[in-house]
């Protein structure tokens, strides 16, 4: 997974700075069905035109949460606040928060003109304003032949659209979008990506998606919630998420990782060894502190591994593993060795800069694998 | 067998069908309400037979005329009785429907595994015979009826209702008796019915007695107007209720049809009659049909 690629915002990280105030917080949040817990105890907060993903596998509470924030569930305990008020008790219809649905929920017996106009008549905009608006949204979005046009008359990517105009035409707070991108194809989802955040960025509106699509995540967010089983396992940036991985969960869970246990043998400051079924490795930088004989993981990912044959020679100071290829995986871009170290399987990806390359690495080959100690990462959790 | 020759089967058996059972039985009548009543075996002039050749035939068409329905038309019980079964009809279905929609919309809404035992509750007076059903209303509404002595009991009214042999007691018959057609219908469109539909429009600053009407009714069309033709076009020709619950005071076409045929014995009125209600009820027919085959196109 190559690191995300962004238009610069700049300097934008309210959630650095102590004084400011989140739009949305979930303050110590459970939502109970029946038996189930499918949110726990948990609390979040959102800024001002972030751009906030929630990434997690299906059922880890991820829609629930943003079902939460749009009214139509409520919590089991604790409290949302939008702006600095609990919404405890407001329906979803008074709510200043709209939602673009993963089924787009359009009105079938409605024009797309209709569907747009729909927000703004609720709230009993004059017919000029509502007209007007409506245009406007249909500009937005590039549809402004189809307004006549029933929703069954669209294809996938237009429906898609008239969606994202009917929720956005309402200029709310806070736009939620519930895997809004789940329905097209993977060509006209990564335009749709792009135009999603130039569309935010744009109208300086807060965005909260929902989707357990990582790449996704990772194009569009500020910042990136990567949840598990009603909890949240980490938030930051995307590279924060990609690179710093807090817990096994989430490094498993963006991009390919290599994972191997262990146990402490040394410590030195933040320099931590340890032993390892493939040998000693040394992590230069250790988040977490550790004590020696304890359980942990050592992670790298498979780009940050060099792969060499085994007789050739590899710098200093990188950790060297050595082992047998067991399969290639060419993708055009990159190469992806699968190669096998004593019972274990380790990937190596490695660029394809060049057009050919003279003596390519074979399957069998006895191979070393070179990891630097600022590449390597110490799991705790 | 090539593949059209099958298809083209496939449609002759339901043609064949409808020309067998429907057209041929509408044309015998049709002939029947040109005839005159005679004291004959059967009860009516002219009668064609293969005897009487293509002269006697010609002959014998030329008996025919459009008396009956001159007949009809200029006597005032004729109108009326036509007038009269709209009018119930029209009444019956709008009550239908403002009962039924409720307990449609309750079925759909109910958990899904009680749906299945609802639709059962819904169909189960289908078990009983819809005579018997009928005449245990009588038994219900007459003045010395179950109705009576429980309001009479509970000390509501002084002396009995008179509903019985009413339009009232029409009413609640037909309402009774036609309550599952107008269920079903709209159940089975209301329980399709997506219900992200409703959660859009609340988030879209609807509050949920407006996205009522402004989605599930117009979505539920379908359903409603399944509904009010499956009940009104029955109800139009309904026999059994106006002479049962209906006393002599109620007119019913229906009524007044089988009173031509089985008293007066008077064929080829009965017949002109049992005609024009068809072409009566053919308009709502059509309706129907264009709905539902817009319906079919505008698919889901």
């Amino acid at each position: 997974m190559e690191p995300p690629e962004r238009p610069s915002r700049g300097t934008f990280a309210p959630w650095d700075e102590p004084a400011a105030q989140p739009l949305v917080l979930f303050d110590g949040v459970t939502k109970r069905f029946g038996a189930e817990t499918a949110v726990s105890d948990l609390t979040l907060a959102v800024y001002e035109r972030e751009f906030f993903a929630l990434l997690g596998p299906s059922g880890c509470g991820k829609s629930t949460l943003m079902r939460m924030l749009a009214g139509f569930e409520t919590p089991s305990a604790g409290r949302v606040l939008l702006a600095g008020q609990d919404l405890a008790g407001m329906p979803p219809h008074v709510r200043p928060v709209n939602m673009m649905f993963q089924s787009y929920a359009l009105f079938p017996h409605m024009s797309v003109e209709k569907n747009i106009a729909f927000g703004l008549e609720m709230d009993g905009r004059p017919r000029d304003e509502v007209g007007a608006r409506v245009a406007e949204a249909l500009r937005m979005v590039k549809l402004e032949g189809l307004a006549g046009r029933r929703p069954h008359q669209l294809s996938g990517g237009q429906r898609q659209r008239v969606a994202l105009a009917r929720a956005l035409v309402k200029r709310p707070k806070l736009l939620l979008l519930d895997e809004p991108l789940g329905a097209l194809d993977r060509k006209l989802r990564e335009e749709t990506q792009f135009e999603l955040m130039a569309l935010q960025e744009r109208l300086g509106l807060t965005f909260i998606i929902v989707t357990h699509d990582q790449d996704e995540a990772m194009t569009m967010a500020t910042r990136i919630a990567v949840m598990d089983k009603g909890r949240i396992a980490q938030v930051g940036t995307p590279a924060v998420i990609y690179e710093a991985p807090a817990t096994r969960h989430v490094a498993g869970f963006i991009g390919e990782i290599n994972l191997v246990e262990g146990t402490v043998s040394g410590c030195d400051g933040r320099r931590v060894t340890v032993a390892t079924a493939v040998g000693d490795l040394t992590v230069a930088d250790a988040a977490d502190s550790v004590a020696v004989g304890q359980a942990v993981a050592v992670a790298w990912r498979p780009e940050k591994t060099r792969i060499v044959r085994a007789g050739e020679a590899i710098s200093n100071g990188r950790a060297v593993i050595s082992g047998t290829v067991h399969d290639i995986g060419y993708l055009g871009g990159r190469t992806t060795y699968h190669v096998d170290v004593t019972g274990l399987r380790l990937k190596a990806a490695v660029a394809n800069a060049a057009r050919s390359v003279e003596r390519p690495i074979g399957t069998g080959e006895a191979v070393k694998l070179a990891v630097a100690p600022d590449a390597l990462l110490l799991l705790v959790r | 067998m090539s593949e059209r020759a099958t298809r083209r089967t496939i449609i002759l058996v339901p043609y064949l069908w409808l020309v067998l059972f429907f057209l041929v039985p509408f044309a015998i009548v049709a002939k029947m309400s040109l005839s005159q009543v005679a004291t004959a075996i059967p009860p009516y002039v002219p009668t064609f037979g293969l005897a009487d050749g293509p002269a006697g035939w010609l002959a014998k068409a030329r008996e025919l005329s459009l008396d009956n329905y001159a007949l009809i038309a200029g006597d005032r019980l004729y109108v009326d009785a036509f007038l009269s079964s709209l009018r119930i009809a029209a009444i019956g279905t709008a009550i239908l429907l403002v009962i039924g929609y409720p307990m449609a919309h309750a079925m759909a809404r109910a958990p899904e595994r009680w749906r299945p035992i609802l639709v059962m509750a819904v169909i189960l007076p289908f078990w009983t015979s819809f005579l018997i059903r009928v005449y245990a209303w009588i038994g219900i509404l007459k003045p010395e009826g179950l109705l009576n002595e429980l309001l009479l009991g509970i000390g509501i009214i002084g002396t009995p209702l008179q509903i019985a042999n009413s339009e009232t007691a029409v009413l609640i018959g037909v309402v009774y008796s036609y309550l599952p057609f107008m269920v079903l219908p709209l159940y089975a469109t209301l329980e399709r019915m997506d219900r992200t539909l409703l959660e859009a429009a609340n988030d879209l600053g609807c509050p949920p007695w407006k996205a009522f009407w402004r989605i599930t009714v117009p979505l539920s069309l379908p359903g409603i107007v399944a509904g009010s033709f499956l009940c009104f076009i029955p109800i139009t020709g309904e026999v059994v209720i106006p002479d049962l619950l209906g006393g002599s005071d109620t007119l019913m076409i229906g009524k007044t049809l089988w009173t031509e045929f089985f008293s007066n014995r008077d064929w080829p009125v009965a017949s002109a009659v049992a005609v024009l209600l068809l072409f009566i009820l053919v308009g709502p027919i059509m309706v129907y049909q264009r709905q539902q085959a817009r319906q079919m196109e505008a698919g889901r």
